[in-house]
């Protein structure tokens, strides 16, 4: 018989207690073994691919959203607003992303600003999600400690649809705004936010409120619905699709409080256009496993991991055809999860550490009764 | 009182890289910077439990592996979130080929 259970992905609750004492915080993670001399080359930075990639993303910017904007309110408009939203919506994740790492230019200006941009577009708080973020590097997937799970056990199939409407994500930022505006920080956010870098959080918040005011008031005197289709949280939303798409990839299905992202995580081949719009992060388990590669050298990087992980899926119909039917059994049967096979003789076990070590780094949980 | 202790031949570290050095249950991080000195460090990073060894050496400037945290090697001064705190640093000295920390 199948018990349904349900763990407290918060990270205040006894799950966040557990993690720690069963030695799966901060904890020691199997790392592919790349010669030294060969990560040195691949972590070196560069500013030209991340200033081609942002002028071409700009260029696509004034583009689709002039064309939109120019030919609205007719239909012919609607693809325009389509791409234009993927732009807004989907592709500063991934800006957000990589220059939150600060490893997409070299110059750390470059990776300032842009990062500041995509987070205002994709809604997050840029002084809250960088340590979010730290937080998901350090505990990835570990129940209790990382605050990016985005799929919980059991699948809650319809937030997982809504997630591609960009609904509760969005509600959830602009609810966090105003939390933030109004002075406060969440006790959960507490935990991986350091105190003297939060007033930065709530400072961001309140300049954001005013420019999202300041796009209404826009609308409002310009009599027109314009401003907010281009800016603030519609674009967002009505963008997000291809993120989620492309985001749900890397975690979705696999498994949780595992020490070793060849488990936990997923590279999946992806077109050009995607993996423009997706800076990289189709190499997924690469990525984690060594974070400041820059996403321009992650295909090198893939090159060199490839006898250490399991085999990539081969384009994004193959990885849906296994995630799909994961999530929709994990929403019967939350702890079961997908187990990608790793290349013979690279199989690891994470030393044993913390108060209950002899349980070693799989977390068996007792059914909810 | 100093105590000096060798760690390895100079040779070992290539110029703008870090070694890692384990010794009496603890780990430093030992660097080769692009003039030709040598210098010492804690070995993990301040922010998390994370050997900097496998981080990138740019100029004076080590960056951790996982989070890209900063800090001046020299001095051990933290240079970028998400790292608060400095690092602790040790004399070093080369002797007869030699890199030579001081863990007093």
């Amino acid at each position: 018989m199948t018990h349904l259970y349900h763990r407290d992905y918060s990270l205040t609750g006894p799950e966040a207690v557990r993690a720690v004492e069963l030695g799966l915080a901060n904890a020691e993670w199997y790392q592919a073994p790349i010669p030294r001399k060969r990560m040195k080359e691949l972590m070196q930075r560069s500013d030209q691919p991340a200033i081609r990639d942002t002028l071409i993303w700009l260029a696509a910017f004034v583009v689709t959203g002039g064309l939109a904007a120019w030919l609205y309110p007719s239909w012919w408009s609607v693809p325009f607003f389509m791409a234009y939203g993927v732009l807004y919506g989907s592709s500063s994740d991934s800006r957000w992303h990589e220059c939150g790492h600060g490893t997409a230019f070299k110059t750390r200006w470059m990776n300032d600003v842009v990062y500041q941009i995509a987070c205002f577009m994709i809604m997050r708080n840029p002084n809250a999600w960088r340590w979010s973020h730290a937080r998901h590097h350090t505990d990835t997937i570990i129940v209790g400690r990382d605050p990016e799970i985005a799929i919980m056990r059991p699948t809650w199939i319809i937030r997982t649809i809504a997630l591609f409407l960009g609904i509760p994500q969005t509600w959830g930022a602009i609810r966090l705004m105003f939390t933030y505006a109004g002075g406060t920080i969440p006790e959960e956010q507490k935990t991986y936010i350091p105190e003297n870098e939060r007033p930065g959080v709530i400072r961001t918040a309140r300049i954001w409120l005013v420019i999202h005011a300041a796009i209404i008031l826009w609308a409002v005197l310009a009599q027109s619905w314009l401003p907010v289709l281009l800016f603030g949280p519609l674009p967002t939303m009505y963008g997000a699709w291809v993120h989620v798409l492309t985001g749900v990839t890397q975690h979705g299905g696999l498994a949780e409080d595992a020490l070793d992202h060849r488990l936990n995580s997923r590279t999946v081949y992806m077109n050009p256009v995607l993996r423009f719009i997706y800076w990289n992060m189709n190499y997924h388990v690469e990525h984690h496993m060594f974070p400041m590669v820059p996403y321009h050298a992650l295909p090198a990087l893939h090159e060199e991991c490839k006898p250490y992980f399991p085999k990539p899926k081969a384009n994004m119909f193959a990885a849906y055809a296994e995630i799909i039917p994961a999530l929709l059994r994990q929403a019967r049967e939350p702890r079961w999860c997908l187990v990608p096979e790793l290349p013979p003789g690279t199989e690891w076990t994470p030393a044993p550490k913390g108060k209950h070590a002899e349980h070693g780094a799989h977390v068996e949980l007792t059914p909810a009764q | 009182m100093a105590n000096w202790t060798a760690v390895c031949p100079t040779a070992e570290i290539d110029e703008e890289d870090v070694m890692r050095w384990d010794h009496g249950g603890r780990t430093f991080a030992i660097y080769h910077s692009p003039d030709g000195e040598f210098f010492a460090t804690d070995g993990l990073c301040t922010h998390e439990h994370v050997h900097l060894a496998g981080g990138l050496v740019m100029d004076y400037v080590i960056e951790c592996p996982k989070h890209n945290g900063q800090f001046d090697y020299r001095t051990g001064e933290a240079m970028r979130a998400p790292v608060c705190v400095n690092l602790r640093t040790y004399p070093v000295k080369v002797e007869d080929g030699t890199v030579m920390i001081d863990l007093g």
